[in-house]
């Protein structure tokens, strides 16, 4: 057997599983939990949240993964392990069957069933694997693992007998008469069918598309005693595949291979989040690669986005705004101030999520990107339900932002949102620049949302203002930028958003 | 077995949008379906009439079809929503008006046999109502047996429907007739009759049921099919002739759960064919439907013929010109929702614009420019539904559509400014329109400034006979007319309200250029007895291509 393990790490670390990482503390506030839950949405069974919570601070760790996504977003290779992955699931809700029926013929045919489904499944992962060429280590790790897989003995004779077993099985064509009380079965023998024969006598009235009456016979997996009594007799017409296919079952138990059972878990995290992206990238948005590095805290990215929040409002088919941001050195903090409601929150959680996806290794909001990977993100979100005093208030945020400051390093990302709104200005300005100073002296990267302008115009930050329209201060832009926007000639302007000048009409109309 | 009486190819067509519940309902003959249809919609929506999309909304509203559909059906709901839908889906091709035109000069000279066919294809629809009914969970067995009864029904109208052909096909001379009533007597033969008759005998199963299956999932049987045994009553006492390999077994009598389950499982095979057997009964059924609603839309032009012919009012069949002429000549068109709300005749237009493909009608209010429009729009509608129109003679190109811009007055519900809201109906238009269309504006744009209004109109006026689409635009906006008249386009044709002496108004429309005055100075005179200071003397149009109707 070949060394691949893994498709998230390439080196699993010997020892328990990263599978208990606990979600850190900054989950909530910067919505990843949102996140977390549309992506385990239907994938309950996976357990992807351990992943999820656990980011990466090694660049090649990172890259590991990149290429793995790189892959899957082939379609051919993306066809292939979702297939697969359907196959999967298929095999274990036979298998839940079979443990939930009763009579022992049923439980033997599910049982064939998952048998069948299972090597179908990992044929077809190592043709389509074949097929498609992966280029990442960890896919072309598993395409060399599962073709090994494929040749052994274990495979093989698998896979032969409970073929057999099903041909076998396919190929009775029963007959059961009923008359009263009374049930004879034997052989089918080619007597005509009788709904055809009335179709024909009716058929000149053919008018297009009817009702169905096909009535929804609920169909339960399990059978009452008739059509036990019934299977019976067709088990004594035909006993010599009902005994091999009994046989198999009781010799085959352990069939599932290790190695390709985890694949099909771990690969689930790239797959929701790739629907993800999908889902986004419909709705005309970037998510892309971003460049890692360990070391250099130059920040750039492109037409970002708050991915929880774009994803309710992609959802709701409204319109997501996006946004740019960059730090050149030495450049660390981004503040952001403006009018309320403007999308300053937003763009602060957006930092946090984009180091922390960048961090696990996937793509993140923006058409391009180019992050630091911190070695932990620290957040400070105002507590609404707080209904301390004022004093006891701003005294608990002191704390907990003492307590970041004691934790963080020069690696650092911290995220500080309305922080000191709980106080008088002049504390607040005192406090803020104070504390914005330290975080400055860390030289931590960060961003700070906050009213105070001051804190703004201190060196090695980066002034961000959320917009509003000019003519109408009630409808926001989402924008954060520096520059305000300006309008245009309401009439020309209103013809042209309806598509009614010559030029627009002639497209139109001719389309 | 088909209808084709509104095409010679294919059954009743009706536009993609208009396709709802209740024409879904209407086409397959399930009364209680229509029923269903309507009280649903109610339900949602109270009294409001079955929505149309914006484009046809606007049309309907515009060119007041309600008026147009409400004669037609006289009081028959069925007819009303027969004749809303064909009328609104306009055919596009001469030789299917022609077919259709025939038909209707059929219809016109054999009014009694047509309504005796209406009848008795309402007659089949209801005898449904004397058999057993489906209740929910209702079994297989009982879709069978209901499903025999309703074709024992249905074969007996058939069989009246025949009769009909065989004794009035005469009379009848349209190709969609003849071949209507020869498919009649070709597929209902004697013979053909007592096949049905004998399978319907089968379909009892006094002997029991034999059903052939194969093993599916968790070994349960799937596949279930009826079959039809080789030799009935050999088969009774040896069911498997071939082979001795059959076993068996007896349910208990005291066994009720296994009689039930014999039961389903007699289902599962019935199933199918009850399935078959209740499809061929819809599929009857829906002939019956079919045939209803086709013939429905005859009978609103019988009813509405009849009205107009009350009233004196002309009728003729309009002549369909080829597409892309720009051929429209008229004598005495006139509007045919107005002389539903008159006591006597209304006055008529003549006109002749062939070659040109805008017309552009300003002048006074009251002049009969609204009138003339709506005229011009409801000529092309019903001619391209395959009616008599309204006028003397009429003769046009089959347009590739219809399309209404009215100005609106003040609307609760708008949102948004007024500008606006007339931007949104046009933008829906040029969604809908294709070249060929025919473009009936009435005060377009007017609600904002005359520059602005006029540079907008200007755009798409332009780009939509760039795009071989007539336009007929009314307008008060003399920066707008004067424009286009200035540029001496052979194309282009300018009528205003003829003017008479005294200021009395006709309400006929001559050719003319446009004037910067709008005739407030008639009003004025009509209110205030005198002449206004600064009156503008008008120029007499030529009185040339359009002249007095009647």
């Amino acid at each position: 057997m070949t060394s691949f393990q893994s498709v998230l790490f390439e080196h699993p670390e010997p020892g328990p599983a990263p599978d208990r990482a606990a979600a850190p503390d900054y989950f909530g506030d910067l919505h990843l939990d949102q996140v977390l839950d549309a992506l385990t949405e239907g994938r309950e069974q996976y357990e992807l949240a351990p992943f999820f919570h656990a980011p990466l601070h090694d660049a090649d760790a990172v890259h590991y993964r990149h290429e793995v996504l790189r892959d899957l977003e082939r379609p051919e290779v993306h066809e292939v392990v979702v297939a697969f992955a359907r196959a999967m699931q298929t095999m274990r809700d036979h298998l839940a069957t079979v443990d939930k029926l009763h009579y022992r013929l049923q439980k033997e045919s599910w049982f064939v069933d998952a048998v069948a489904v299972y090597c179908d499944a990992v044929e077809a992962l190592a043709r389509g694997l074949a097929g498609s060429g992966p280029e990442s280590r960890a896919l072309r790790g598993l395409a060399d693992h599962v073709a090994a897989y494929l040749e052994s003995d274990a495979f093989t004779s698998l896979r032969s007998e409970a073929g057999a077993v099903r041909q076998a099985f396919a190929e009775i064509h029963y007959e059961v008469r009923i008359n009263g009380a009374r049930v004879t079965v034997g052989d089918y023998e080619g007597e005509p069918d009788y709904g055809a024969e009335v179709e024909e006598t009716f058929a000149r009235f053919q008018q297009g598309t009817v009702g169905d009456y096909l009535m929804k016979l609920h169909d339960l997996a399990d059978m009452n005693h008739v059509e036990a009594q019934i299977l019976g007799c067709v088990e004594r017409m035909h006993p010599e595949p009902f005994a091999r296919r009994s046989e198999l079952r009781a010799r085959r138990g352990g069939y599932l291979e290790e190695t390709i059972a985890r694949f099909d878990r771990e690969v689930q995290l790239y797959l929701a989040y790739l629907e993800l992206v999908g889902r986004m990238r419909e709705a005309g948005l970037s998510l892309c690669y971003p460049e890692v590095s360990a070391d250099s805290k130059e920040t750039a990215v492109e037409e970002t986005f708050d991915l929880a929040l774009a994803r309710k409002l992609v959802a709701a088919g409204e319109t997501v705004v996006t946004n740019e941001l960059h730090l050149r050195d030495p450049e660390r903090i981004f503040v952001v101030s403006g009018p309320n409601n403007g999308g300053k929150t937003t763009f602060a959680r957006m930092l946090g999520q984009l180091h922390h996806l960048a961090g696990l290794g996937l793509l993140v909001p923006g058409g391009s990107a180019r992050l630091f990977l911190p070695d932990r993100i620290y957040t400070h979100f105002e507590r609404e339900e707080d209904i301390e005093t004022l004093r006891g208030k701003f005294e608990d945020e002191l704390v907990r932002v003492h307590d970041i400051l004691e934790r963080a390093t020069t690696r650092s990302l911290i995220v500080m949102n309305e922080s000191f709104g709980s106080t008088s200005l002049d504390d607040a300005r005192l406090v803020g620049t104070e504390v914005m100073r330290r975080i400055l002296d860390l030289g931590a990267l960060g961003v700070y949302v906050t009213f105070i302008d001051e804190i703004a115009t201190l060196s090695a930050t980066v002034s961000m203002v959320s917009q509003i329209v000019p003519e109408d201060p009630a409808q926001r832009t989402f924008k954060v930028i520096r520059r305000p926007a300006d309008g245009r000639a309401y009439a020309w302007a209103i013809a042209e958003k309806y598509g009614l000048t010559y030029d627009r009409l002639i497209e139109r109309v001719a389309a | 077995m088909k209808v084709f009486l509104l095409h010679p190819d294919r059954d009743v067509e009706i536009k993609p949008e208009l396709r709802d519940e209740l024409l879904r309902a209407m086409a397959s003959g399930d009364l209680m379906a229509i029923v269903h249809a309507r009280r649903d919609w109610e339900r949602r929506h109270g009294d409001e009439q079955l929505p149309l999309p914006p484009v046809e909304d606007a049309l309907a509203r515009d060119l007041e079809l309600d008026t147009l559909w409400q004669a037609m059906a006289a009081g028959d709901e069925f007819v009303y929503e027969t004749a809303k839908r064909v009328v609104l889906s306009s055919l596009h091709d001469g030789d299917e008006i022609a077919y259709r035109q025939a038909v209707l000069r059929d219809c016109l000279e054999n009014r009694d046999v047509v309504r005796r066919l209406y009848e008795l294809s309402v007659q089949a629809l209801t005898s449904e109502r004397s058999t057993i009914s489906l209740w929910r969970g209702a079994g297989p067995d009982v879709v069978l047996r209901r499903s025999v009864q309703v074709l024992r029904l249905y074969m007996d109208v058939l069989r009246q429907l025949r009769d009909v052909a065989d004794e009035q096909a005469g009379g009848f001379r349209s190709a969609g007739f003849e071949r209507f009533f020869r498919m009649l007597r070709d597929e209902l033969s004697d013979e053909y009759v007592q096949t049905v008759s004998q399978r319907l005998d089968e379909l009892e199963f006094k002997h029991g049921v034999l059903e052939s299956a194969r093993l599916g999932k968790g070994d349960k049987g799937r596949d279930y099919v009826v079959r039809r045994p080789y030799e009935q009553r050999w088969t009774e006492r040896l069911p498997f002739r071939n082979r001795g390999s059959s076993y068996g077994f007896t349910i208990p009598s005291r066994d009720e759960n296994g009689f039930r389950a014999l039961e389903e499982l007699r289902g599962r095979g019935i199933n199918g064919l009850a399935n078959a057997t209740a499809r061929s009964a819809d599929h009857v059924k829906s002939f019956f439907g079919l045939l209803r609603l086709e013939l429905a839309f005859y009978l609103g032009c019988l009813n509405l013929r009849e009205r107009l012919d009350a009233k004196d009012e002309p009728t003729c069949m309009p002549t369909p010109a080829q597409p892309g002429g720009y051929e429209l000549t008229a004598t005495s068109v006139y509007d045919v929702c107005l002389t539903f709300h008159l006591p006597d005749r209304v006055v008529g237009n003549d006109l002749d614009a062939d070659g040109r493909s805008l017309i552009m009608v300003t002048g006074a209010n009251q002049g009969g420019k609204s009138t003339f429009l709506r005229s011009i729009g409801l000529a092309h509608l019903m001619m391209q539904a395959g009616m008599f129109v309204a006028a003397e003679s009429f003769r046009a190109d089959v347009t590739a559509g219809v399309l209404t811009h009215y100005k609106r007055e003040e609307d609760a519900t708008m949102t948004g400014g007024k500008l606006d809201e007339e931007l949104r109906r046009m933008s829906e238009i040029a969604d809908a329109i294709a070249p060929g269309s025919i473009l009936l504006c009435n005060e377009s744009f007017a609600s904002t400034n005359e520059r602005e209004g006029s540079e907008i109109a200007r755009q798409v006026i332009r780009a939509m006979l760039d795009m071989r689409i007539r336009v007929v635009f009314v307008t008060h906006m003399y920066d707008l007319a004067h424009g286009f008249y200035a540029q001496q386009l052979d194309t282009a044709l300018f009528l205003r309200p003829e003017r008479e002496e005294e200021g009395r108004r006709t309400f006929r429309l001559l050719e003319g250029e446009p004037l910067a005055t709008s005739y407030g100075q008639d009003s004025y005179r009509r209110i205030f007895g005198g002449e206004p200071d600064a009156a503008t003397p008008a120029r007499r149009g030529r009185r040339a291509t359009v002249v007095e109707g009647r």
